[in-house]
């Protein structure tokens, strides 16, 4: 039992690393502000959700384990919110979303 | 690892500390300090300093960013290129960092046991602290009893600092301020709906942590300096939603006033008791007749002084500049 809870609990972290890693490609390689953003956007939600819950899975029941989902829930609270922002502040003060390349649309919907 | 993520985390402090310095965009550069700030609270807690990473992260990262903000919006967001060369800041420059340097070669090693820090109070501290304070937190104790003068030392600093930024930015449109009110840059961001509900569905939580910080110090990472902060920070949030006047009508700038002058002043009258019960300036243990109770009690009322002062003072700065926004 010990080792199923171990062995999901890595695939866990592994699995939100590699978001993390995408994310992060995704911010440096895309072409536009908004694409960029999205890329962003993916480490602060999926890659914190399966980051913390892995190590939650890592805490047991402890009171750490509480803290986590505390910090979980406000960080999948304060994340969109603060991605929305910037985007709306961006749609704001005047950048048009708009597909300048060829392999914007794909790679966009790809990531 | 630790060495690996020091060394990562100074190489990125370096590199960013760099960027500020060449960047002319000013908004960069106040993003990219708070970005320092956040990876200097990682470095401080990869050092096992918890409590001043928890500092670093809520005043640096946090507070500090927002009154940075607010200022860089009563001037240019550009910086002015200087034509001239500058030779002699260069110098200067130059032979600080080689004299610091040099200091270097003098320090020992990192964790290094045999280190002057680790032989000389350290060790007393580390084992007198269940004897005399009887609290977990041997920073708390440190700083709350031990080293109460520097801390009484650091509110009056904070104090002394508020008062002058009152001085210089202080507004004079008391009797306009019903004018302000309805400018259309007073509103804040409430018609955003999203960033609306969501702060207002964390605002109290922002506060609550506050005061679990507060409360908590002497078990755990925390104390005044932080939970006044992140108090802060939750008023502030408020107020850039729902705009200055909001944060006004819930907490008044005579209240803010008096929450720093009455800080302090409590944090001098602990001490003063423990002189007017018989014992010395700022010694807790004749509070109460049990003299680990009266230690205990005694950081307490001193940590509720140094964060109603560090809260006050942050939001009076906070209000000041977003009171010239306006004019």
């Amino acid at each position: 039992m010990a080792g199923v809870i171990d062995g999901l609990s890595w695939l866990l972290l592994l699995i939100g690393g590699g978001f993390v890693l995408i994310g992060g490609i995704g911010t440096l390689r895309l072409p536009n502000f908004y694409t960029r953003m999205h890329a962003a956007s993916l480490t602060d939600s999926m890659a914190t959700l399966l980051i913390l819950s892995g190590i939650m899975l890592q805490a047991g029941w402890s009171l750490a384990t509480i803290k986590l989902f505390a910090i979980l829930v406000f960080l999948l609270l304060t994340g969109p919110t603060a991605s929305y922002a910037l985007a709306n502040a961006a749609l704001l003060s005047g950048m048009k979303p708009e597909e300048t390349g060829r392999t914007v649309g794909d790679k966009a919907s790809a990531s | 690892m630790i060495v690996v993520s020091g060394v990562f985390l100074l190489t990125l402090l370096a590199i960013i500390a760099v960027a500020i310095v060449r960047t002319e965009n000013l908004f960069v550069a106040v993003m990219l300090t708070s970005i320092f700030s956040l990876l200097m609270a990682a470095n401080f807690f990869i050092l096992d300093a918890a409590d001043v990473a928890l500092t670093e992260a809520a005043v640096g990262a946090g507070v500090t960013t927002v009154i940075f903000l607010s200022a860089l919006s009563l001037t240019a967001e550009r910086e002015r290129s200087l034509t001239r060369e500058r030779h002699l800041a260069i110098f200067v420059v130059i032979v600080t960092a080689l004299v610091l340097i040099y200091a270097t070669f003098d320090k020992p090693r990192l964790g290094d046991p045999q280190a002057p820090v680790h032989l000389h109070v350290a060790p007393w501290y580390l084992e007198k602290t269940p004897e005399l304070i009887g609290i977990p937190n041997v920073v708390t104790a440190v700083l709350g009893s031990f080293r109460g003068y520097d801390t009484l030392g650091e509110v009056f600093v904070v104090f002394t600092a508020c008062i002058g930024v009152l001085f210089l930015l202080g507004s004079k449109r008391d009797p306009e301020s019903a004018v302000s009110e309805s400018l259309p840059g007073s509103a804040g961001l409430s018609h955003h709906l999203i960033p609306k509900v969501v702060s207002r569905l964390l605002v109290p939580f922002i506060v609550l942590f506050g005061l679990y910080v507060q409360f908590h110090g002497e078990y755990g990472p925390g104390g005044g300096f932080q939970a006044g902060a992140i108090v802060a920070s939750g008023i502030i949030l408020y107020a850039l939603i729902e705009g200055e006047a909001a944060a006004l009508a819930a907490v008044p700038r005579a209240a803010l006033m008096g929450m720093v002058v009455g800080g302090a002043m409590l944090y001098g009258l602990v001490g003063l008791a423990g002189l007017a019960l018989g014992g010395n300036f700022l010694d807790y243990s004749v509070l109460l007749s049990d003299p680990l109770a009266g230690q205990q009690l005694g950081i307490l009322l001193i940590e509720a002084g140094v964060g109603v002062t560090v809260c006050g003072a942050l939001l009076l700065i906070f209000h000041a500049f977003a009171a010239r926004e306006l004019a």
